[in-house]
């Protein structure tokens, strides 16, 4: 009976396209803009590198002075950056599997000496990056261990920058300068833009990663200062980079990956114990709070997905269910503007539940009609938001990455199709069901 | 066929009660004919709703083809319609979307016929009434008496043991009036029961048997001395 249900569903269609039509628009708009805010909230609250849950860890420390926390909102959290003395001392911790210490860092950059110089964020980091946050590559690889401590002229390019620079060619081998220095280019970089940005959330949840990637002992040898946040609360004098190295201030970023529960407990057991000989020293004067974070927390602690999202979210559903009741008024008056036909055939021997699911049928028929329709409007309202934020300058805010559309976009469509059928299909349906046979035969 | 003893129909509000149908007793052999007439209001359309289960009732017993449908669920019910009883109305009711094909096809979808068995039954049903050559049109293509004979071959289609006509003449010029009467009489020939629903008293002169309905009881009845014959051939057979 399914295929002469969807014929008559067709027909019926055919007979009242404006109604169809506006029913369709309802549910495809509510539709649209739901898939649309759970696109955009599904880029926001997504762990990007989920298969690394039990390994990947922010290491975190609170130096901050007994009288004050680092965030007032959150006064339970350490800062989220550590000082340059604790990053380097458990960098040289041999427990990790791999070792990230890292900061974000300005850079200009000339493919010739002719060439116009290029600004392009980039980032001083140690080896591991590449491997502990499996970053792909499109040519080359990443630095040795020891290019981290020789501070060896080597970089490696993002996809883009390599395109801006050397038109997407394999630019392995080739030079650049580097703030005002030669590096050679040992890498390029895939497309890869984990969203949220979770390996470094100041400079942006949702920016785009670095175009550029230096060994880490150019930290020293350049004397590189962070392009991100340095936060400072004690009271120095921080006048050269050698100051802000012995400082208090909090400005270095630290990934560990562990192994092993055991690992990670270990390693837990060996920052606890430096920071207790810390602490005799006059050091970390607050209760001990010395963090592994793994990426989930990491991004809940810093609140990447904000409650104002989520309410957007919220004021999404309930956009659809105002389009869902205005739906079952409309479908209501097309069902009932039938309940004739539907009286003549329930004369004929159709049972309430035949009649049921004949309307039913229609319903989601308009269902999924109004679920395409609301595709194609995501992609539209995606594409406008997009537009909206266009900026060269800084990537859109994020929202260049959080406006893909995603294959899962059509699942919750589909999702949303279902749910649209089930609130607004099923009442009108039974309505029509219900009525009595009788009273239309002689009025028609 | 049809056996109703002291069967009545309430219709309720806050207030009032009223009976639309009061202690109706009534007995219609296999194959009669039979005339429902009474004035404006009498419960003439109540008394052929409960007869054909389109309305429940609230006193009494009916007994259908054998079987006693006082109680039955609306699928039951719905079943008991579809077998065995044919509805002809005085405004046609053809389903306007659909053609005449898919019209008289509508009772046969609910019995889940074959398609084939539908399509032999579809073609039959439209040469009994001379419209095989009108199979794709849409009713609103058809004159009044033209869809009334549609209306006929769908409710006759599934060969149904009792033929319900509500004024099935009532909307057609005198002309059409005779060809549609002499389709009913050539149904009943063929061993159909019918109870027809009319003003008219000369068409309801044509009729077997008269039953008279005022004030939800039937007052009276009069036979007829032609008797329709029983032949007991089924309705496909080309008339």
């Amino acid at each position: 009976m399914f295929g002469y249900y969807l014929r008559l569903a067709l027909k019926s269609c055919a007979r009242d396209p404006g109604v169809t039509a506006l029913i369709v628009f309802a549910v495809g708009l509510g539709i649209g803009v739901c898939v649309m805010t759970l696109t955009v909230y599904h880029a926001m609250s997504s762990n990007p590198i989920w298969w690394k849950g039990e390994r990947l860890y922010a290491v975190t420390m609170d130096s901050w002075p007994p009288e004050r926390p680092a965030n007032s909102d959150q006064p339970s959290l350490p800062p989220t950056q550590l000082t340059h003395a604790d990053a380097t001392y458990l960098f040289h911790s041999s427990i990790p599997t791999r070792r990230v210490i890292m900061y974000p860092v300005a850079g200009v950059v000339m493919s010739s000496h002719e060439s116009k110089p290029l600004k392009v964020a980039s980032r001083v980091t140690s080896s591991d990056f590449f491997s502990a946050f499996d970053v792909p590559f499109l040519y080359g690889s990443g630095w040795g261990a020891q290019a981290d401590t020789g501070a060896e002229p080597v970089i490696v390019l993002s996809h883009d920058i390599n395109g801006t620079l050397f038109g997407g060619v394999n630019s392995v081998g080739r030079t650049i300068r580097w703030n005002d220095h030669e590096f050679r280019v040992i890498g390029v970089l895939a497309q890869w833009q984990p969203q949220p940005k979770f390996y470094d959330l100041t400079t942006g949840s949702f920016n785009e990663p670095e175009g550029a990637y230096v060994p880490w002992g150019w930290s020293r040898a350049r004397q590189l200062r962070s392009s991100g946040t340095t936060r400072c609360w004690k009271v120095e004098t921080i006048d050269t980079f050698e100051q802000l190295v012995g400082s208090e201030c909090a400005w270095v970023q630290m990934w560990l990956e562990l192994g092993s529960a055991t690992a990670r407990d270990r390693m837990q057991a060996y920052i606890d114990t430096y920071w207790a000989e810390q602490r005799k020293g006059g050091r970390f004067q607050r209760p001990r709070n010395n963090r592994l974070s793994d990426v989930a927390q990491w991004l809940e602690d810093n609140q990447v997905v904000h409650s104002d999202d989520r309410l957007l979210v919220g004021l999404a559903f309930c956009f659809l269910g105002v389009c869902l009741l205005n739906t079952i008024g409309l479908l209501l008056a097309k069902f009932l503007n039938a309940a004739a036909v539907a009286g003549v055939r329930r004369a004929l021997g159709a049972s309430r539940g035949q009649i049921f699911n004949q309307h039913l049928v229609q319903a989601g028929l308009l269902a999924v009609a109004g679920s395409f329709l609301g595709l194609a409007l995501s992609l539209l309202l995606l594409l406008a938001v997009r537009a909206l934020y266009d900026d060269p300058e800084t990537g859109g805010g994020g929202f260049q990455a959080l406006t893909h559309f995603h294959a899962i976009g059509i699942v919750w469509a589909i999702a949303l199709a279902l749910l649209s059928l089930l609130i607004a299909g099923v009442y009108p349906a039974w309505r029509i069901g219900r009525v009595p046979p009788a009273r239309y035969l002689k009025s028609q | 066929m049809l056996k109703m003893s002291h069967v009545s129909k309430i219709y309720r509000t806050d207030l009032i009660e009223t009976y639309a149908l009061r202690e109706v007793s009534l007995e219609v052999a296999a194959g009669e004919f039979v005339a429902v007439m009474g004035p404006s209001g009498s419960g003439k359309t109540t008394f052929l709703n409960v007869t054909g289960l389109l309305e429940t009732f609230d006193g009494g017993r009916y007994e259908l083809d054998g079987s006693d449908v006082t109680a039955l669920s609306d699928r039951a019910r719905s079943r008991v319609r579809n077998e065995k009883i044919g509805f002809i109305f005085q405004s046609f009711n053809l389903i306007p979307d659909l053609n005449v094909y898919d019209n008289v096809d509508v009772p046969l979808r609910y019995r889940r016929m074959p398609a084939g068995q539908r399509h032999q039954h579809i073609t039959a049903a439209l040469e009994l009434v001379g419209l095989a050559s009108r199979m794709k049109h849409l009713p609103a293509q058809l004159s009044g008496g033209q869809q009334q004979r549609v209306a006929i071959a769908r409710a006759v289609a599934g060969e149904p043991a009792l033929l319900l006509a509500d004024e099935p003449t009532g909307n057609l010029d005198s002309v059409t009036v005779g060809q549609v009467m002499g389709l009913l009489e050539q149904i009943n020939r063929m061993g159909t029961t019918i109870i027809m629903v009319t003003h008219d008293a000369q068409l309801a002169q044509r009729a077997g048997r008269n039953v008279n309905i005022i004030d939800g009881q039937l007052s009276g009845m009069a036979s007829h001395a032609l008797r329709p014959e029983r032949s007991g051939g089924a309705h496909t057979a080309a008339g």
